[in-house]
């Protein structure tokens, strides 16, 4: 529907109705994005405390990663959590084919290996407070512990999303609200895993963990 | 929590108890009976015109991106108000603190406010100018303009919007509540480490002053994703990069600079919470504690903070300084340029904040360096506007006298700045009176285009004009009196007074002091000017058109005054960054949509306001170290999100018919208001 009125020149089309309607999964996905920017900044402001804290002077007489933390442990959190990203990452070709029991399978292999991957953080950070090396023993430590934290504090998010998100494929279908948040449930969950791999590289790998 | 608490701790109460409330201090008490009056008056002139549910239905539970902008901008109007008083009272102190024989009052050695009580004041003033009359003022323009200068029914995320405002509100609420119950930090704005530590600082007062921070920093974090997303998704048919308004762009390097620096603030904060609540040792003295790296984290989000600020202050100028001159922008493209240049240098000259931290002359250097450019892209803007003025139409309307101080101010900030950013000038005058006189003319560059703000487009949302003799008056009052209060500062700071003294030992500075009170005063006048500019424009109620102005030039003066709830009846093409004036030239600016569609719009609702209720408790607890009002605060935030995924949530539609009655009412009385207040009501049936 076009309104045209004449003028000297032209016919000038001044208003448009169809243009109303924006796609809203795409300004969605846009505006998760910006999210997962902002969430990038934090995790860059704690890497960069942490690097100004890795030192023998902030560790206080207390041991630091190379000692306290194990690569292969490391390690096998990384593969637990990259399984995680896969098993939702192929739920959701599910999207395009309409398979509800694929996806929901991808969310609660997700689910639990998400899980997994929080347990064996907590437990590792659990061990280091045990042995006296808690957060509170030095400032390197408080680092320590706080960004592992915060990044499992994410998966836990995560894990309570896909949750979320296993009730509402059964109880509304593949509405756009739906959609939208599955997709950006995946982005979460790559971008937490991308934000663990520079962790790992970083704090264990770096830091000469055994 | 804290395993070495200071004082008393119940399970129950947490830290609160009846020795909490300082009923002991006049001037709080003072200040309490004021603010309550006010409050019950508000309360109960509610309940006496019955409004409570029109005040539920159109305003709390809004999602209108107009009416939040109001609210913002109420906000930060009254918050500034506070943020006065305290200065008030520091310049006050200062004044009759003078001299090693000067009397003392109620309690105090010299002058009447006790240093601990003066600390907080000038603590408060800070964070209240910064985050809660500064921000939400520019929130709350970005809120109202954006949308309708990009041809958009709405924000990108109306919902999200709502929950920006009401975190934004409980954060300035716990601010107000810390006046009466408890105190507020005596740390600086900036959080001074380990001032802030527990060790030194046991008591509430810290814990408001992060905590307030920490929620709204949320708020404008969310803001800033919104602000950019409804730019980069929601324009128009035809609105193409290049034909963006300057307002627009600057508004989007402004959000990008808050929704990157945000987070470090949030880290920054977060870090001094883990050392507060659960003993550890960030920012300590001790324990292998860093307090320079809380030092670098902050102004890593404090300069650009200042950009935040600044740049949509060079948006609003640059869209009033050609409505004025009635010619179009003098270089667009540069100034979309600068604006950018600005955000990304704003990023990396955070040292010169503390070049006496210690870092060597090739850091200083570097910062020096980096500071002075800024002045490049921001001497361009300054220029820009002058070549606009130039041989073009000027009409001096209050709008435009404000704009036109506002450069002037940004010459007077900007090159004191200039001299600061040497670092060896600086280490004279550092954390001087010299350096506070440098950035209140910056700020009063923000001020000055917000008050050209809400002039300029206050028809645009209340449907008529503020009495242009009042605003004029007000203006030169206003300025007069900062010329008073802030030049006689630079004189001070060279001749070595710090910042944040409760007491000045040299008594032959007296008559400088007396030159500020009398500012101080002035602005008094100014301010009962303000108040009757709004009284006389609010008895009068001069409908205006819809191009206010007769030379507005942005796509919002081209639907109604004040604008109805849906904006614009049917989405407008885009010809021209110049939408209004290309059509006015063309003389098609009076064309209204012939035929109409359904309209697509989103629901009111009451979850963010609940969420604002909830974080105000948390916080509450969280300062008071309630532990369980904490978990089920906590809990029913998370609670309340999750259910709001569980409602549909589809919007409502408007039918073309409706559209039709409402254009045609509009058209034939000046029944606006009644329109714009009819969404709720359809809102909440669907």
């Amino acid at each position: 529907m076009a309104h045209e009125t004449m003028t000297a020149d032209a016919a000038v089309r001044l208003w448009n109705a169809e243009a109303d309607e924006h796609d809203p999964i795409s300004a969605r996905t846009y505006g998760f994005w910006l999210y997962l920017m902002s969430d990038g900044l934090i995790f860059a402001s704690l890497i960069a405390a942490y690097a100004v804290l890795d030192n023998k002077m902030s560790a206080f007489g207390h041991p630091m990663a190379d000692t306290l933390l194990s690569a292969s442990q490391g390690f096998v959190q990384t593969l637990v959590l990259l399984g995680a990203v896969l098993a939702l990452s192929l739920g959701t070709l599910g999207l395009k084919t309409g398979a509800r029991g694929g996806l929901a399978l991808g969310l609660a292999v997700s689910a639990a290996l998400g899980t997994v991957f929080v347990a064996q953080g907590l437990a590792g950070l659990d061990a280091m407070a045990a042995a006296g090396n808690g957060p509170t023993a030095s400032a390197y430590l408080s680092c320590l512990f706080v960004l592992l934290f915060t990044h499992g504090l994410h998966l836990a998010i995560g894990v309570l999303w896909s949750l979320v998100m296993l009730v509402q494929i059964f109880r509304f279908g593949f509405t756009q609200d739906v959609v939208g948040r599955l997709l950006n449930l995946r982005l979460y969950t790559q971008f937490q895993a991308a934000v663990w791999v520079v962790v790992y590289l970083y704090v264990y790998l770096f830091g000469g963990a055994h | 929590m804290q395993p070495d608490l200071q004082g008393p701790w119940s399970p129950l109460l947490g830290r609160l108890s009846l020795a909490a409330i300082p009923y002991d201090n006049p001037i709080l008490v003072g200040t309490f009976l004021v603010v309550s009056v006010v409050a019950l008056a508000l309360v109960g002139a509610v309940f006496y015109f019955g409004k409570l549910g029109y005040l539920w239905r159109n305003w709390l539970t809004t999602v209108d991106h107009k009416k939040i902008g109001v609210m913002y901008i109420i906000l930060g109007l009254v918050m500034l108000l506070r943020g006065f008083f305290d200065g008030v009272m520091m310049r006050t102190q200062q004044l009759l603190a003078d001299g090693p024989d000067s009397a003392g009052y109620m309690g105090a050695a010299h002058g009447y406010l006790p240093p601990h009580h003066f600390d907080q004041i000038y603590t408060a003033h800070g964070t209240l100018m910064l985050f809660f009359a500064a921000t939400p003022l520019v929130a709350g323009f970005g809120n109202i303009i954006i949308p309708l200068q990009l041809g958009a029914r709405d924000m990108a995320f109306p919902y999200l919007n709502a929950v920006s405002f009401w975190l934004t509100f409980a954060a300035a609420m716990l601010c107000m509540v810390s006046l009466f119950v408890g105190e507020f930090s005596n740390a600086t704005w900036v959080g001074l480490m380990p001032l802030s530590e527990m060790s030194s600082n046991p008591g509430v007062g810290v814990d408001y002053w992060m905590w307030a921070f920490q929620i709204s920093s949320l708020g404008t974090t969310f803001n800033s994703i919104n602000m950019i997303a409804t730019i980069v998704k929601m324009r128009a048919p035809g609105l193409t990069w290049f034909r963006l308004t300057p307002y627009c762009w600057s508004s989007l390097a402004t959000n990008i600079i808050g929704l990157t620096a945000f987070p470090v603030v949030t880290v920054a904060l977060t870090l001094l919470g883990f050392d507060r609540y659960f003993g550890t040792h960030f920012f300590t003295a001790g324990y292998g504690g860093n307090f320079m790296l809380y030092i670098n984290l902050f102004w890593i989000w404090g300069h650009p903070e200042v950009y935040f600020l600044m740049l949509p202050a060079f948006g609003l100028f640059s869209e009033i300084v050609p409505t004025f001159s009635n010619k179009t922008l003098f270089g667009y493209p540069t100034m979309v340029a600068a604006s950018f240049s600005i955000a990304g240098i704003g990023w990396v000259v955070w040292a010169h904040h503390f070049f006496t931290m210690g870092m060597g002359p090739n850091l200083n250097g570097y910062f020096s360096a980096a500071t002075m450019i800024v002045g490049i892209p921001t001497g361009v803007k300054a220029f820009n506007w002058l070549f606009t003025m130039y041989r073009g139409k000027i009409t001096f309307t209050s709008p435009m006298l404000w704009a036109m101080t506002g450069i002037v101010l940004l010459l007077i900030g900007g090159l004191t700045g200039m001299m600061l950013s040497a670092s060896v000038v600086d280490y004279t005058v550092h954390d001087s009176l010299f350096v506070v006189a440098h950035f209140h003319c910056m700020v009063l560059v923000i001020g000055s285009a917000l008050f050209a703000a809400t002039i300029y487009w206050w028809p645009k949302v209340f449907g008529f004009k503020l009495d242009e003799k009042n605003a004029q008056i007000f203006f030169w009052v206003f300025v007069i009196a900062s010329l008073l209060v802030f030049v006689p500062m630079f004189e001070l700071g060279l001749a070595g007074v710090t910042r944040r003294l409760d007491y000045i030992y040299n008594a032959a500075l007296k008559p400088l002091l007396w030159v500020t009170e009398v500012g101080i005063i002035l602005y008094f006048v100014s301010l009962y000017y303000f108040v009757k500019m709004l009284v006389v424009s609010l008895l009068r109620r001069e409908p205006a058109a819809a191009d206010s102005w007769g030379t507005g030039r942005s796509l919002e003066w081209l639907t109604h005054t004040p604008v109805p709830f849906y904006n614009f009846a049917v989405t407008p093409e885009i010809h021209s960054r110049e939408e209004a004036a290309w059509r006015r030239d063309r003389g098609l600016d009076t064309a209204r949509p012939t035929e109409y569609v359904d309209i697509h719009m989103p629901s009111n609702t009451g979850v963010p306001f609940v969420l604002g209720v909830l974080s105000f408790v948390w916080g509450f607890a969280l300062i008071w170290r309630i532990d369980w009002l904490v978990e089920i605060t906590t809990l029913a935030m998370v609670v309340t999100v999750i259910l709001r995924a569980f409602d549909k949530n589809e919007g409502y539609v408007i039918p073309a018919a409706q559209i039709a009655r409402y254009e045609a009412k509009i058209a034939t009385a000046s029944v606006v208001a009644d329109v714009a207040d009819e969404a709720p009501a359809g809102a909440l049936e669907v």
